[in-house]
């Protein structure tokens, strides 16, 4: 199948939030007008207003994944995840963990028919679902949802038991085993802490597609589409309402915001 | 029936200090271990981003179930009025105090971030598992600890069947929490499934109990106080009856997971394929720890043989590591199902049986856990009126000559 037109434009441009972007710019310009003395109150009100506006809760982030675009071998969006957040091949940290100790916020799955023998790859990570078990179990609240749809692990609140992970049904997070140094400023991460995909979290909030989407859309694969699945005239509703979009387990009915079409 | 008097050991010997001494040995190994992993991080453990629960969890839970079974022997007392249990009910109490903090020890200590302890008490998500059961673990050490004092203090004497109550109740709340930390758990095939929690109640009843008469056996041998027969024969007889319960529950489950093809793969795994799981399940979870203890405990002249009860209690406990082992990381090391009747392959080990080897850290520090829970039984003996002077028969028994 193809996506409809639009899809393939610049990310850029796709489905940008900008009064709540003009209301944070706001916030910070006051910010920065006030006296240096009441500084740290400046910060936590900023915080404050941050924390108020936040996600947007009239979107829901998700991804669209085409199968079929999905070329075996490619592992591009793997590597664009890896350099924008730090992990893998993206950052010289875990160098004493063993591979089945290593973080891997996104991986190529090969899934092969048994009795056909038919093979596709596809990329698999946090399924961003409406109803997150690892949320649900989390006992401390770090593992949360935002209003917006996307499932992340608040790091400062992890305190690392793991529960989360035992209860994900796509072995989406991984728990960090030793001390990290190389990280990127946007993308903290842990020692003792679990961590997965969060759509890029810090691109959407400016705006942009997640890291994934825009390498597979530079590479002209065009396999993955991002958008908001509350506005039924963006581009991945769109493609959704014309050629559906499959959940992983479904039966599991935990709405994801994770689609693949061709499975 | 004669009057019952508690005193404390002596605890001069050296027997005794050999004991303790033992038993601090265990925590300092397991306090070792802590910080070693504390300070590396888990990499130097066996545990990875695909068996993420590992050895301390077995112990930790093994331990958690065990401190609510041995609060069994109070509650035939105090719940069900049962004059023979009453002498023991003390200890009981104690015992389940002890097993729940050196349980929780090892829990809290494999944590990630163990110096964020403080974040679960003060954020708590009403929805978490793990959140109730920091509420049921935290309201158990209290409401024991009532429940001793009102069997221990003069003239509180009129509240203990009150307080035992709500313990009894309260620790089958506690075990229900602890089975359905795995039985809520949909994502896995070999857990998700709603048995698991009345199995974990029958389990603590036959892994309690086992610790429980090796404690009173140690502690009766070491004090050198008579410890008879009808006491002895009583908990014996117990004992086998919540060694078969167990395995009845373990063939339920099993059972139902055979009659539904969706869950052919994990029992293929447990049953026949798995290798260590396998030979675990079979051979020391229902052969040596349950069936033999069962043909030790009510064979006519075996059963009649002290140093029987003790292999047999000795064997139930190991049986219990066994089970709680192949549930546990049997259940994680089977890989999910997230395309079912696909094969899968990925560099996250996806679709492969994941390999665990326990690594001498998390062995050492589940040790502690033990160590912690001994200890604290042994200085306690020593300083508090826990123990009756006698067990012996006619002391014990009502009906006895």
């Amino acid at each position: 199948m193809n996506f409809p037109a639009g899809f393939t434009a610049n990310p850029e441009t796709v489905e940008v939030d900008t009064s709540r972007r003009r209301f944070v710019t706001g916030a910070a310009g006051a910010m920065v007008s006030l006296s240096t003395g009441v500084m740290l109150m400046n910060m936590s009100s900023a915080n404050a207003a941050t924390a108020a506006t936040g996600a947007d809760a009239r979107k829901r982030w998700g991804l669209l994944i085409d199968t079929n675009k999905c070329a075996d071998g490619c592992t591009d969006c793997v590597s664009a995840c890896q350099d924008e957040n730090g992990w893998g091949t993206g950052s010289t940290d875990e160098a004493n963990s063993r591979d089945e100790q290593k973080a891997q916020w996104i991986r190529k799955v090969t899934v092969k028919d048994k009795q056909s023998g038919h093979s596709m790859e596809l990329p698999m990570m946090c399924q961003h679902c409406e109803n997150p078990p690892c949320v649900d179990v989390c006992p401390t609240n770090a593992s949360m949802k935002r209003p917006d749809g996307i499932v992340q692990v608040d790091k400062h609140r992890c305190i690392g038991c793991r529960y989360c992970m035992m209860a994900c049904p796509y072995k989406a997070r991984s728990f960090v085993h030793e001390a990290l140094h190389d990280q990127r400023a946007h993308a903290p991460r842990g020692k003792g802490t679990v961590e997965s995909c969060n759509l890029c979290a810090h691109r959407v909030d400016r705006g942009q597609v997640p890291a994934c989407v825009e390498r597979c859309t530079k590479e002209n694969h065009n396999a993955m589409l991002f958008g908001d699945l509350n506005d039924p005239n963006s581009a991945i509703s769109v493609a959704m309402k014309q050629h559906g979009g499959t959940e992983i387990r479904a039966d599991l009915g935990l709405n994801l915001g994770v689609r693949y079409q061709g499975i | 029936m004669k009057k019952i008097v508690y005193r404390a050991v002596d605890g001069r010997s050296l027997s005794y200090w050999a004991l303790l001494g033992a038993f601090g040995l265990l925590i300092a190994l397991g306090a070792g271990s802590f910080f070693y992993m504390e300070h590396a991080g888990h990499w130097v453990t066996g545990m990875d981003n695909q068996v993420v629960w590992g050895t301390p969890h077995v112990f930790a839970i093994f331990l958690i179930v065990a401190a609510s079974g041995a609060l069994n022997i109070a509650s035939i007392s105090s719940v069900f009025n049962r004059k023979l249990y009453k002498p023991m009910s003390r200890l009981s109490g104690l015992l389940s105090i002890a097993l729940l903090l050196g349980g929780l020890g090892v829990l809290v200590l494999d944590l990630g971030r163990p110096e964020r302890l403080i974040v679960a008490m003060t954020n708590y998500n009403f929805k978490s598992i793990f959140a109730w059961n920091i509420i049921l673990y935290n309201g158990f050490l209290v409401l024991v600890l009532a429940y001793l004092v009102t069997m221990m203090q003069n003239g509180l004497g009129g509240l203990t069947k009150t307080a035992g109550t709500a313990a009894f109740i309260w620790r089958l709340a506690l075990t229900t929490g602890t089975g359905s930390i795995f039985g809520f758990l949909v994502a896995r095939q070999g857990y998700d499934a709603a048995v698991m929690a009345p199995m974990f109640v029958i389990m603590s009843f036959a892994f309690g109990l086992a610790i429980f008469l090796l404690v009173l056996l140690v502690a009766y041998r070491g004090s050198e106080r008579p410890l008879g027969n009808v006491v002895l024969f009583r908990l014996k007889n117990l004992l086998g009856v919540f060694i078969a319960a167990v395995l009845y529950f373990v063939l339920v489950q099993h059972l139902t997971n055979l009659y539904a093809t969706e869950h052919h793969g994990i029992e293929a795994f447990i049953l026949r394929d798995g290798g260590l799981y396998t030979f675990l399940f079979w051979v020391v979870q229902v052969g040596l720890g349950s069936i033999l203890p069962m043909v030790l405990l009510f064979h006519p002249t075996l059963g009649k043989d002290l140093r029987m009860i003790v292999t047999a209690a000795v064997l139930t406990i190991i049986g219990g590591f066994a089970q709680l082992y192949v549930l546990l990381i049997g259940g994680q090391a089977f890989p999910l199902v997230m395309f079912p009747g696909k094969e899968v392959s990925s560099s996250f080990y996806d679709g492969v049986v994941s390999a665990y080897s326990p690594s001498l850290p998390e062995i050492l520090l589940g040790l502690g856990g033990i160590g912690i829970a001994m200890a604290l039984v042994t200085l306690a003996v020593r300083v508090l009126h826990i123990l009756p002077e006698s067990l012996a028969d006619e002391v014990a028994d009502p009906h006895a000559a």
